[in-house]
Parts: structure tokens; C-alpha cells; sequence
């Protein structure tokens, strides 16, 4: 029965109030003793270890001079195009990714690990190799860019939309692979059930599955657009670097270390403050359970 | 019972592994790289017995003549090493006035090194050992048929520069000032290389590059050069660093680069003397 609970409890996030952890298990929720020391200690020097970069920005940020650095049209500018385009990415990552999560998790075919493995490779190629394969896959000579530009006129390269491909190429993963682990983690058996009253496949997936797995897409949607906001590498490679169209917040935090190492600590923080209120106000909603 | 403790302790062990080792990852990035230490009683030049390894910051555009005269260098002074890290000239300033151990410093323009000087991290006056000019890199054959700056303004035209902030875009511009066009690219690269590698992939029809870079592209890219450039050359200082982990090698290195063989290879790549 207590699968049941879990689910209804996925369902319930669906409605907004989400029920708290623990509340599902009643196990192990009066039983908590103690934090043993060898589990404490390294947590401890991890969340130190993880902390004391962000403090240390914090503590040389030049306060001061913070109005006059913000107030200037560039970082707004490069702020509105990076919350523009990570979003525009993950809407792309969730539109594609929860279909291919799916079918990953849900169908048998031949090779199916090894197009798992492909999927999670953006993950680790480095960021200008993936901007670099980019170019070769959808620029004006690639291998698909050049039809593009004959048949349709579309180039993608020095625009906001390449900006966008970008950050979808390396973000989408983090979608996949958090949506994947979720579906697998669910009960087929409502699905079934909902197929033997005569929903079809795709009825059953939109009707059941989805409202089931949603807090993981959430979830995994939230990853893979904080990692589009930070994406550098893959999209001054491939979508250049002009301001006002392709000139993100992390471009312009890197050009502006170069000529004045003040004004690029001020962007970050403003990144970071921006980040951490977006993640904060969707934590509330959403990743409760997970 | 005895399993339990038994247990606490093994985790503890790999608890206290993982804090030695994150204190030991803490740790080696002041103490483990510091190369050979000079031996300060050997004055440089004179047939000095050099050894060890000479770190080199250089700017991107240096890469190909550098590191031949890297080569040079290792066979003159057998036991020596010489690495290089090349980049855009400020992050490499930034990354030395943040305490990076390198030993010689060579940037692509004097307000670069001034970065490096005002942070009083240099030894020594930054010495101009060669210049560069601007040329307009296109496509092979330049089907665009431009032959002027002016020819970059047309509508049409994918053009990259490098960013303001970087000594090839500062140049360009300067050169764009003299000329007194104005001209919108498609995009502002963090260093000559980027900008370079667009027009080599074809995704622009041109970009305003240093002649060394058209040089070391070969036949990728064709070079054009304009006149406009004459009033935006680039001056390059080299300066050994203040706290060069192997002084009297950098030293030997940057004299290389100064001497005759080394002014050779330097031409040859397509560098003006100073």
C-alpha cells in the first residue's frame, strides 16, 4: 500500500502542496539517533570545501563601486539574454528529453545502453569540443548547417538562437538522466492498469505517467537550467560573442576579468543572487518530493 | 559489538583518508610545483650549468614561433624543460597577478604587461622584442573579393573581430578609428585564435587577425593587407617575473628570444622587428 501513498504524494507536488518528506514512511522517522562522527566530519569538509570559493567572493566583492557596476545597460543586457536563453534551453531539454527519458526507460531495443551512453556524453565533453562539434554539425558549412542555409536561410551561428542550441546540447542530459532515474523509479503497473481500461499508450503516458514523474521532471529541469545560465565554453564557441545577442552573463563575467577583475566578481554575484532566488522560489514548490 | 566498532573504525580510517587527502590537495598547490630551485650563485649567461623547467606565459599569437624556439632552447641547454602555457594576453596576466608560478612572461601588447607590472609581479622593464600587424583574414581565394577595410563594411559580410578588451580587437579598433568606418561584426572572440579558427571553419567570411596568425593558418585562410594597419601595430614586451621559480633558465630563454636566431624564427612567422 505504500506504494500507493508515494504516488498519490507525487501527485499531490502536482497540486502544489506537496506533502513533506517522511511523512509517506512512517518508518525510521522516530528512530533518528545521532550523526556518527566518520559520516559528519568529511560532510563537514565537503560542505566547507564547497562554501569557502562563494565566501571568499563575497569577502573581496568591492561593495562600493557595486551601484556603479550594475547599473550599467551591458549587465542587464547580458542578464536578460542569459535568463532568455536558459529558459528557452530547458523548455527545448524538457520537450525533447522527457520523450527520450521515456523511451529509455520504458521500451526494450537493441543497443539501448549504448544510446544511453551516447546521451550522457555532452556531460562530459568539454564544453568548447561540444561548441566545436556544434559548429561541425549546424554551421553554415556543417554537415546539416549547410542544408539549412539553402533550402530555409537559416543560419545558426552568431545568433540568440545558437545560444540557445548550445546551452540545449550541454543541459538536456542533466534532464534525461534525472527524468530516466525517476521513470524507472516508478510503478509501470499504473500504466498497465490504465492501458487494460482501454487508454492507449500515449494516453496512459500523458494522463499517467507524466502527473506521476512530474516532480522529476521538475527536478531535473531546474539541473539543466541552472547548467544552461553558466553554460561558457559551448556558446562562445559556437554562437560567438555579441552583445545584446549572444553575449551572456558568464561571456561577459569572462571579458570583463580581463580588463577589470572588480567588475567581473560584481557580475558573478549578480549571476549568483539571480540563480539562487530562482532555485530557492522552485524548491519551495516543487523538489519536495524526490 | 565488536563487529560494530570494528566497523566505526574502518569508516573512521576512510574518513580520516579523505580529510588527509583533501588537506594534501590543499596543500599542493604551494609547495609540489616549484620546479628545480635556481641555484642563485651562478650568474646568468656565462656558460651557466641550467637545468630544470622554465615556465613561459605567452600570448596565443606567439604559439608557433615560441615553441620552436622552445625546442631551440632544450637542445642548447640539455637537461632543461621548457613548457608553455599560451592564451589570451589578460587572462594570462590575470592568472600571474593571481600568484600563477611562471617565469617569463611575453604578452601581445604593453597594456597587458602593464597589468602585470602595476601588480609589481615583474623583474625588471617589459623589453619590446617584436611587433605584429594586422591583416584581413578570408576565405581561400577570397571569394568575397575584398581588398580594403572598407570592403569589411559591406552588408552581407560575416565578420569577426577580437573583443575590445583583448590587444587584437584594441588594434582593430584603433585601425577602424584611423579609417574612420564603422563596422558591426558578427561576433567579438576572446582571442585571435577563436577569431581565426570561424573564418578556417567557414562560419565567417572574414576576420581582422594578426599577419603571423594568416601566416601559421597556411592555406585555410587567405591573408589581405590594408594599409590601415600601419597605424595600429602591436607592440610585444617579454619580462622575466619576480618570483620565477627558475630565474637564471628564464633568463637564458628570453635572451634567446632576443638574440639573432631567435629575431629569425620570429620573422620568419611573420613578425616585424621592433
Amino acid at each position: 500500500m505504500t506504494e500507493r501513498d508515494r504516488s498519490g504524494a507525487a501527485a499531490d507536488t502536482l497540486t502544489g502542496g506537496g506533502p513533506r518528506r517522511g511523512h509517506v514512511r512512517g518508518r525510521g522517522r522516530g528512530r533518528r539517533s545521532a550523526v556518527p562522527i566518520p559520516l559528519l566530519v568529511p560532510a563537514l569538509v565537503g560542505l566547507v570545501f564547497l562554501l569557502l570559493p562563494l565566501l571568499a567572493l563575497l569577502v573581496r566583492t568591492p561593495w562600493r563601486s557595486l551601484p556603479d557596476q550594475l547599473t550599467s545597460p551591458e549587465v542587464w543586457q547580458a542578464l536578460r539574454l542569459s535568463l532568455l536563453c536558459a529558459t528557452a534551453a530547458t523548455v527545448v531539454s524538457v520537450v525533447l528529453g522527457v520523450p527520450l527519458a521515456w523511451l529509455l526507460a520504458r521500451t526494450e531495443f537493441p543497443g539501448r545502453g549504448f544510446v544511453r551512453a551516447l546521451v550522457t556524453l555532452p556531460l562530459v565533453l568539454p564544453p568548447v569540443v561540444g561548441g566545436v562539434a556544434l559548429l561541425l554539425a549546424l554551421g553554415r558549412n556543417g554537415v546539416v548547417g549547410q542544408w539549412l542555409d539553402s533550402w530555409f536561410g537559416i543560419t545558426l551561428p552568431f545568433t540568440t538562437a545558437g545560444v540557445v542550441v548550445a546551452e540545449a546540447f550541454v543541459a538536456m542530459p542533466f534532464l534525461v538522466i534525472s527524468v530516466e532515474g525517476t521513470l524507472r523509479a516508478a510503478d509501470p503497473r499504473y500504466e498497465e492498469a490504465a492501458m487494460t481500461l482501454g487508454a492507449s499508450r500515449f494516453t496512459a503516458f500523458r494522463r499517467v505517467t507524466l502527473p506521476l514523474i512530474a516532480p522529476g521532471v521538475a527536478a531535473g529541469a531546474v539541473l539543466a537550467w541552472a547548467r544552461a545560465l553558466g553554460e561558457f565554453g559551448a556558446t562562445i564557441t559556437f554562437a560567438g560573442n555579441f552583445p545584446g545577442r549572444t553575449q551572456t552573463m558568464p561571456l561577459a563575467v569572462y571579458l570583463a576579468l580581463q580588463s577589470d577583475p572588480a567588475a567581473a566578481i560584481a557580475l558573478s554575484l549578480v549571476l549568483l543572487a539571480v540563480s539562487i532566488a530562482v532555485l530557492a522560489g522552485l524548491r519551495d514548490r516543487w523538489m519536495t518530493a524526490s | 559489538m565488536t563487529r560494530s566498532a570494528r566497523r566505526t573504525r574502518r569508516t573512521l580510517r576512510v574518513a580520516g583518508a579523505s580529510v588527509a587527502a583533501l588537506l594534501a590537495l590543499s596543500a599542493c598547490s604551494s609547495s609540489d610545483d616549484s620546479p628545480a630551485k635556481p641555484d642563485s650563485s651562478a650568474p646568468a649567461s656565462s656558460s651557466p650549468k641550467l637545468s630544470g623547467t622554465v615556465t613561459v606565459f605567452a600570448a596565443a599569437s606567439l604559439k608557433e614561433s615560441f615553441t620552436s624556439l622552445g625546442k631551440e632552447f632544450e637542445e642548447k641547454y640539455p637537461g632543461t624543460k621548457v613548457t608553455f602555457s599560451f592564451g589570451g594576453s589578460d587572462s594570462l596576466a590575470a592568472s600571474i597577478t593571481g600568484g600563477a608560478p611562471a617565469d617569463v612572461f611575453a604578452s601581445a601588447s604593453p597594456k597587458t604587461m602593464k597589468i602585470v607590472t602595476d601588480a609589481k609581479d615583474a623583474a625588471g622593464t617589459p623589453a619590446t622584442f617584436v611587433r605584429n600587424q594586422l591583416e584581413i583574414a578570408t576565405l581561400p581565394g577570397n571569394p568575397d573579393k575584398i581588398a580594403s577595410l572598407k570592403d569589411l563594411t559591406g552588408s552581407g559580410l560575416k565578420v569577426v573581430l577580437c573583443d575590445k578588451e583583448v590587444p587584437c580587437g584594441a588594434a582593430a579598433q584603433k585601425a577602424l578609428d584611423a579609417s574612420g568606418l564603422k563596422l558591426t561584426p558578427v561576433s567579438y572572440e576572446q582571442d585571435v585564435k577563436s577569431a581565426l579558427t570561424k573564418v578556417e571553419l567557414k562560419e565567417a567570411d572574414a576576420a581582422v587577425v594578426y599577419r603571423t596568425d594568416v601566416n601559421a593558418a597556411g592555406d585555410r585562410v587567405e591573408g589581405v593587407e590594408f594599409p590601415e594597419s600601419a597605424d595600429a601595430v602591436n607592440d610585444y614586451p617579454i619580462v622575466l617575473l619576480k618570483d620565477a621559480p627558475n630565474a637564471d633558465a628564464a633568463n637564458a630563454f628570453i635572451e634567446l628570444v632576443r638574440s639573432a636566431e631567435g629575431r629569425q624564427v620570429l620573422t620568419g612567422a611573420g613578425f616585424l622587428k621592433p
